[in-house]
């Protein structure tokens, strides 16, 4: 078998074992489900009334920018999951087994992207139930939840890279919230970036977030002509900036994570 | 008869503690190879590095004529490791964690499923087959994972204490599983702390103190390496253990063990049925009572305990 048919056919066995890991362990799923749906229903219902916009409802505003809240904060599964399995039995097992490599973290990513495919339906289905509507053409739309799935695989694979450097469960929480936090909120999820104060707004500008979130709104069709878009090219161009950083992302860390994990396991 | 595995000078050390300084090891193929010593040896260093687990610092190893370090990818298809400590999946159950470990081996779906399936029967494990392991007990663990071990019938097998944690039933049918794999021409490396089950399973044993070999053979051959016979006695009271040791050190050709729980002590001796007779008659010149007395050949667990040197300065300090 060649490399990459061994790394996809171990990789789906691999993802087959953790999608039945999420079905055991429903803490795992319910984290997935229900927090995107405490997320819309607090957003919509708590700030979309306290908020006014030009033009569109804020509600109509913030969905597109909880999506990507919600992914950015799902593919730190991926990492998390990594630094348990790393500290239990089962990778002595994978370690003498005549498996691919790259399997692990490729099963790791694709069931998380398959979660992560879950929480955007949900989050959808209740963002449509809350007064969301898609004004773009189905095929816009389709493309939009393709460019967040992608930008999720792409984000699982920072994560993991950054569970294999730290190793430890409680270490890569802290990391992971300590960071999360300020990537998610210094963008333009939550107000126009626009607005921002001083040194903030270049960096929320210039946030691969908010790209992405830019990115969604233009594909849901969630923006208003009495918004201007700031004149940085990544908000000018979002979807193609956005896929821009899914492939550059990709194509970093899936090496590094790569390397990373064979260093790992091969202590 | 070509040496399935092969390992001479292996050097492993973390920081400042050497693990293994120089191991050399050769196993035939289709034998059972035991690898006895002290905690801390360096047993489960040297069966991580024959696993490509771990590289060494210096020396080589080939398992199946594959080098350990250069061939290991390829040497994973031929080989089967159960380690010291369980490698499972808690989450999932006994049967789909089988099936996983044969898809790894790439024995196709259907193959890994039947595999699974009789590796459950032969470890009796068909009851809790389709139960998370997550709640099976530690033995039944071990047992899943030596099945994990055995799922693509690798020609060379490594078991790192193999029996530690299972129940004498449990221990009596992997020595059966054991014999029957052998009888098929695998070879198996073992490491156990108990001396019967080397002594019952083993072709050849090599016994391992701080990362070296210090002695090597079949167990007879060892047995007789360290000769002679064993005097073993027991006496009733603390104060007659010590008074009996000092009355029998001048008929001792090397330490005498003392167990001081159980009252009893071992004395290597020299001259058989001569040398019993020395030995109370001694004993009775001191007046000290005889609950039990024997003469035995020297068991594997003399031969650990005289080559290691491990256990009787211990239990002697007891005895102070
Ligand atoms: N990961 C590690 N880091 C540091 N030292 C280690 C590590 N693994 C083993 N050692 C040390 O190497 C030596 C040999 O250990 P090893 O586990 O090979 O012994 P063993 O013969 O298997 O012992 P046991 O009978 O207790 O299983 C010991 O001194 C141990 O402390
Ligand atoms: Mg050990």
């Amino acid at each position: 078998m060649n490399a990459l048919k061994l790394a996809a056919a171990d990789g789906l066995t691999i993802a087959r074992r953790d999608a039945l890991k999420i079905r055991r362990a429903p803490d795992l799923l319910g984290g997935v489900i229900t927090l995107p749906i405490v997320f819309v229903l607090l957003f919509a219902y708590v700030f979309g009334s306290m908020i006014s916009l030009p033009g569109m409802s804020y509600g109509e505003y913030l969905l597109p920018g909880i999506f990507v809240m919600t992914i950015v904060m799902s593919s730190q599964i991926t990492g998390y999951t990594l630094t348990q399995d790393l500290q239990k039995g089962i990778f002595d097992r994978f370690r003498t087994l005549p498996m691919s490599p790259s399997a692990v973290l490729i099963g790791q990513t694709v069931s998380d992207v398959i979660m992560n495919l879950a929480s955007v339906v949900t989050m959808a289905l209740v963002g449509l139930l809350v007064g969301w509507r898609i004004h773009s053409s189905p095929g816009e739309a389709a493309l939009g939840f393709l460019m967040l799935l992608l930008f999720s695989y792409a984000f699982s694979w920072v994560t993991a890279t950054v569970a294999l450097a730290l190793r430890t469960p409680e270490t890569f929480n802290n990391v992971a919230t300590i960071v999360s936090f300020p990537i998610v909120f210094l963008s333009n999820a939550f107000v126009d970036s626009a607005r921002l104060p001083g040194p903030l707004k270049p960096i929320a500008e210039w946030n691969p977030v908010s790209t992405l979130i830019q990115g969604a709104r233009e594909l849901f069709g969630n923006t208003s002509a009495a918004m201007p878009v700031p004149d940085v090219w990544p908000l000018r161009h979002p979807v193609a900036a956005s896929l821009l950083w899914s492939v550059v992302l990709l194509a970093v860390f899936v090496p590094l994570a790569t390397r990373l994990y064979q260093r790992a396991i091969s202590r | 008869m070509t040496d399935a595995i092969m390992a001479t000078g292996l050097v492993k050390s973390y920081g400042d503690v050497t693990a293994l300084d120089g191991l050399d090891l050769a196993v035939p193929q289709g034998t059972v190879f035991g690898l006895l010593g002290p905690n801390g040896a360096g047993k489960t260093t040297a069966v991580r590095i024959l696993t490509t687990l771990l590289r060494p610092d210096a020396g080589q190893a080939t398992v199946a004529g594959l080098d350990v370090v250069r061939d290991a990818a390829r040497l994973r298809a031929r080989i089967g490791a159960s380690g010291q400590y369980a490698a499972v999946d808690d989450h999932l159950t006994g049967a789909e964690n089988l099936e996983m470990v044969g898809r790894l081996y790439h024995l196709g779906t259907r193959r890994s499923r039947e595999r699974a399936r009789e590796l459950l029967t032969r470890f009796d494990l068909t009851d809790a087959a389709d139960r998370p392991v997550r709640g099976w007990s530690g033995g039944m663990r071990r047992r899943l994972d030596l099945a994990g071990a055995l799922v693509a019938q690798p020609p060379v097998l490594f078991l790192d204490e193999p029996t530690t944690g299972l129940d004498p039933r449990a221990r009596a049918g992997l020595w059966d599983v054991i014999a029957e794999l052998v009888a098929e021409g695998t070879t198996v490396l073992l490491t156990t702390q108990y001396m019967e089950e080397a002594d019952r399973l083993a072709d050849r044993i090599a016994v391992v103190d701080q990362g070296r070999v210090i002695a090597r053979g079949t167990a007879d051959e060892l047995k007789d390496q360290i000769g002679g016979d064993r005097v073993e006695l027991s006496v009733t009271g603390r104060a007659d253990l010590e008074a009996a040791t000092r009355a029998l050190a001048p008929l001792a050709v090397e330490d005498i063990q003392v167990d001081a729980a159980a009252l009893r002590m071992t004395v290597p001796v020299t001259g058989g049925a001569v040398a019993l007779t020395e030995a109370l008659g001694r004993l009775a010149a001191e007046r000290i009572a005889v609950r039990d007395a024997g003469l035995r050949r020297p068991t594997l667990d003399d031969v650990f305990l005289t080559l290691t040197g491990q256990g009787t300065g211990k239990i002697e300090e007891t005895v102070r």
